[in-house]
């Protein structure tokens, strides 16, 4: 057992009460479009979503597409399991989302943009319409041509990659495209499209607000600022935690864990578990800075403890993917049906434990072959369950 | 002018240049690269769901499909590399284990896309957990066009943007997800209930057994053996160009007179001709045109439709039943030429040879799927017994060809029999888009003016070729005094095939944009040579072969015009009297009904 020996800095900065959205707008609005990108790109500021592309670069792409016509949309499809974040952003700060929206859209030249709420979000809806009331009465006053309206999903996990959420968003078979082109080129009916997540959007209202410099004072290098995590499973403190990045899981784990933590979940179904072993090598961020494991993450920190059987975790995350693949691509759709029925025909004993090496390369065949993000990442937990708690698979 | 520019990269180590936004898949095929594919087609747009065609790009660590990547400038691909390998090897092992295996028990084995590339990449040791027991696949059986076999399906919508994007129908479409996902009709309602129009795209667009047409191979071959039937067949213009596609020549070999000699070893007793019907529906459908013409512009009858629309392609006529009902007046009353064979064949045909029509069984040879639905179709009796028993299509003669042993390329050239045996030209080449236009037009000219039409050799060029919408204007001079009405009118006509481009044509003329007289309308690409009961595969090279064949098939013959056809003079003189006669009425035209548009 490692003693404990800080806690880690719980950051304020996302839900801290603010009312100056118009002030931070306006200041913003006043500088040049080249000024706020640099300010952007200089924050450092990576996708919250779990993905981790540079927003600043984003935004950059999107404003140099010569098309007259472009969007700004605010993906709030979270749907990833153990995250729960975006619904408590939206719900104490929506007027930060809009203000990072409104921003974007002045420097890329979007008229309209839209929330893709989670279906299962739906009660938020009254709430976010009268907050766009104010929104709006804001764009009026500062003389900005830009209007948010919601788009309702309808559950479906995969409409969270953004390709598929256009289709969506169009009236279309939520699948995903094939890229190139990517969003910044060819995104919603086809236009330049800056596709941010709920929390990306609030931190850019923070970075305008505080600036850049400010906002790299937080996490460390090739991983600035700070992040908001979901905390659930073994732990007696579940909830929304806003965190540096860059801290070590065994240092998250000392705080957040119940002194019997076995392994953590991080980033979701579609993220990597970290067995207790790996815990003081392993990092919340980026690759880059970061020595030994780094794992990017949207934020979901699950955690399970010695009486979890890591078969059950599994099977539960496999029952998951094979439902939530929107089925077109090969690889995912087969390959997840595959996952499932192979451990537990190992586990019945109807195949050798040596069938498990078999999964374990057709998982690198998903990762390097599915068409999007879904089927690519089921190779994550899969591989770093497996290889891991391996006995468990079997016996 | 636009310059292309050139995008310089590597396959296999193997310098080529192509243009830009060709796709790595393109590349490969111009060095002679072979890349396996499933959900690619040529036809359609690029789907990239399959990921069979996946390749090893320099620098980049997930593999890319090379049917949906672009080339850039400096890549290196690799299409054999030990990781494609492994990868390409798992994605059709995991295909197989969704797959119903049963290949020897499937309509097309030796004609199967998957089988080939399991063959090609001796996929002998799969062994995934076969997921089939488990998925509860079904059949749908009851159409009597399309069958529908959801175990074999690899998922790779094919079938689905033929629909969508070709026929503009959007009968099928993707329902559920995940394991569950599946290719599905309107609330999962057989083919038989829903807006489908039978045209077998999908059928000749799928790469697999899980679409396929309805046989009638069995009942022919039982009523070919039955000593009391007389079994008479009629050929379509189309299948004598594709037919041999089948049975190992060339595409665009002409194959008639070596199908006539084959249907006659396989024991019909009379081998005739749709293409005299076809000529019969120049005379019947170029008098009903020239009658709601003399309609509108004499008579001033505000109850003439105008444009009047073809009516032999019976997917064409179902599509506009479901679609444009408000559209049905404009719809030419003739039956199309198998139908009206058909009502012939257990009449004047019978009559002729003196036999009971109640022991003929009328058969047909079509490229088509729709024409076993249309035969199907109830009003079809007007014989007073169903006018076509069983339809067959090209297809299916190849593998009654096949089972009766017969060597195609070493038989005799033989000629149909008569009656209802000869054919002109015109009536030939309805087998291809403008078909049926132009063979209108040069009979339709020569009763107005007295003159044939004023094309160089009868070949009335803007009426040809794939392009998806023609148009053309024909000034109408000199007219015959009884046609004065007509003296200095512009014959406005439209052609289009495949239903997207007749769905764009219909939208122009209900917004009023466009303005015709007559429109052609054939449902598939190519019209009838590229049916959907054609030789696998196809693409606008194969159909342009075979278009080529069907306009050297007309000029080759002596006989280009449906009214110089003596057969259809004879018919006249013995039988019907005249186009449009009551009799005529009665067995040669027929009514359509409004369908709903799901």
């Amino acid at each position: 057992m490692t003693t404990k020996t800080k806690q880690l800095n719980r950051i304020d900065l996302i839900f801290k009460h603010e009312d100056d959205c118009k002030e931070i707008l306006k200041k913003s609005f006043d500088r040049s479009h080249e000024e706020v990108i640099n300010e952007m790109v200089n924050s450092g500021l990576k996708g919250r979503g779990g993905a981790g592309f540079p927003t600043g670069l984003k935004w950059k792409l999107t404003s140099e597409e010569k098309e007259k016509t472009k969007y700004v949309i605010c993906n709030a499809d979270e749907g990833e399991p153990g995250t729960f974040k975006d619904r408590e952003i939206l719900t104490r700060v929506p007027h930060k989302v809009l203000a990072g929206m409104a921003m974007c859209a002045k420097i890329i030249g979007a008229k309209e943009g839209y929330i893709y709420l989670r279906g299962e979000y739906k009660f938020l809806v009254p709430q976010l319409r009268e907050e766009l009331k104010k929104f709006h009465q804001i764009m009026d006053e500062l003389n900005l041509d830009f209007v948010v309206d919601i788009f309702l999903g309808s559950g479906a996990y995969i409409c969270g990659e953004e390709s598929a959420l256009f289709e969506s968003m169009e009236g279309k078979r939520g699948e995903p495209r094939n890229k190139p082109p990517y969003p910044t080129q060819c995104g919603y009916l086809n236009k330049p499209t800056v596709i941010n997540n709920v929390e990306t959007l609030a931190h850019s209202y923070t970075i305008m607000k505080y600036g850049a410099k400010k906002f790299r004072e937080l996490g460390v290098k090739d991983s600035w600022g700070s992040k908001v995590f979901s905390v659930s499973g073994d732990t007696p403190i579940p909830g929304i935690y806003e965190l540096e990045l860059g801290m070590s899981v065994q240092d998250f784990v000392d705080d957040f864990g119940d002194g019997d933590t076995k392994a953590v979940q991080v980033g979701g179904a579609s993220g990597f578990l970290v067995p207790r072993k790996r815990f003081p090598k392993s990092h919340i961020g980026y690759q880059g800075k970061l020595t030994g494991v780094s794992l990017p993450t949207g934020g979901s920190m699950m955690i399970f403890n010695s009486s979890r059987s890591m078969y059950n975790v599994l099977d539960n995350y496999l029952d998951f993917f094979q439902e939530e693949s929107c089925g077109q691509c090969t690889p995912c759709r087969v390959g997840c049906q595959q996952l499932l029925k192979g451990i537990k025909a190992v586990k019945r004993g109807d195949k050798p434990a040596a069938y498990l090496d078999k999964l374990l390369k057709l998982t690198e065949t998903m990762r390097l072959t599915a068409k999007c993000g879904l089927g690519q990442s089921v190779a994550n937990s899969f591989s770093s369950i497996v290889e891991n708690f391996r006995e468990e698979m079997i016996y | 002018m636009k310059m292309t520019n050139m995008i310089n990269l590597s396959i296999n180590g193997i310098a080529v240049s192509v243009e830009e936004g060709k796709t790595i898949l393109e590349a490969a095929k111009k060095l002679h690269i072979h890349i396996p594919t499933l959900c690619y087609h040529k036809d359609l747009c690029v789907a990239g769901n399959c990921r069979v065609c996946v390749v090893e790009q320099a620098g980049v660590d997930r593999l890319v499909a090379s049917c949906a990547t672009p080339v850039n400038e400096g890549m290196e691909i690799n299409t054999n590399s030990l990781k494609v390998r492994n990868c390409r090897k798992h994605i059709i092992e995991l295909l197989l284990a969704e797959h119903n295996e049963e290949c020897t028990k499937c309509y097309r084995n030796g004609h199967c896309e998957l089988q080939t590339i399991a063959a090609d990449l001796q996929i002998t040791n799969q062994d995934f957990i076969d997921l089939v027991p488990d998925k509860q696949y079904s059949v749908d059986s009851y159409s009597p066009s399309i069958e529908k076999d959801d175990s074999k399906c690899i998922r790779c919508q094919r079938c689905v943007r033929t629909c969508a994007e070709i026929q503009s129908v959007g009968a099928i479409a993707v329902a559920h997800k995940g394991a569950d996902m599946k290719i599905s009709t309107f609330f999962n309602y057989s083919l038989n209930e829903v807006v489908c129009t039978n045209c077998g795209q999908c059928i000749v667009h799928c790469p697999t057994g899980a679409l396929v047409e309805k046989s009638y191979v069995e009942q022919v071959w039982d009523a070919i053996a039955d000593p009391e039937k007389h079994v008479v067949v009629q050929t379509a213009p189309a299948v004598r160009v594709g037919l041999g596609e089948e049975l190992g020549f060339e595409p665009g070999t002409r194959v008639t007179s070596r199908m006539v000699s084959a249907l006659r070893r396989l024991g019909f007793d009379s081998v005739l001709d749709t293409d005299f019907t076809a000529d019969l529906t120049i005379m019947e459908e170029g008098t009903e045109l020239l009658t709601r013409l003399k309609g509108a512009l004499l008579d001033d009858n505000p109850e003439v439709s105008l444009p009047m629309a073809t009516s032999c392609s019976p997917g064409w006529v179902k599509y506009i039943e479901h679609k444009y009902p408000q559209y049905l007046p404009n719809l030419s009353t003739c039956k199309s030429p198998q139908q009206m064979f058909g009502a012939l064949a257990k009449t004047y045909y019978a009559k002729n040879i003196d036999v009971d029509p109640a022991n003929i069984v009328s058969v047909s040879i079509m490229p088509c799927t729709a024409k076993k639905y249309e035969a199907n179709r109830p009003e079809m009796k007007d014989s007073g017994y169903k006018d076509v028993d069983f339809v067959l299509t090209t297809r299916e003669l190849a593998v009654m060809i096949k089972q009766a042993g017969i060597e195609f390329e070493q038989l005799n050239e033989e000629n149909f029999d008569s009656i209802m045996g000869i054919g002109s030209g015109a009536g030939i080449i309805f087998g291809a888009t403008g078909g049926v236009m132009e063979a209108a037009l040069r009979t339709a000219y020569e009763i107005v003016t007295g003159r044939e039409v004023p094309f160089e050799n009868l070949e009335i060029k803007p009426v040809r070729g794939l392009a998806g919408v023609k148009e053309a204007v024909v000034p109408i001079v000199d007219v015959l005094p009884e046609w004065s009405f007509l003296e200095g009118v512009e014959l406005k006509c439209a052609i289009t095939n495949g239903l997207e481009n007749a769905h764009q044509l219909m939208e122009a003329i209900d917004r009023g944009d466009r303005f015709y007289h007559f429109i052609e309308i054939m449902a598939c690409p190519g019209g009838c040579l590229g049916g959907g009961g054609q030789p696998f595969p196809v693409d606008d090279e194969i159909r342009q072969k075979r278009m080529d064949a069907i306009y050297s098939e007309d000029l080759s013959l002596a006989l280009r015009k449906s009214h110089e056809n003596p057969e259809i003079v004879q018919i006249y003189k013995d039988f019907l009297e005249k186009p449009l006669s009551h009799k005529s009425h009665k067995l040669l035209h027929t009514s359509y009904v409004k369908r709903q548009p799901y």
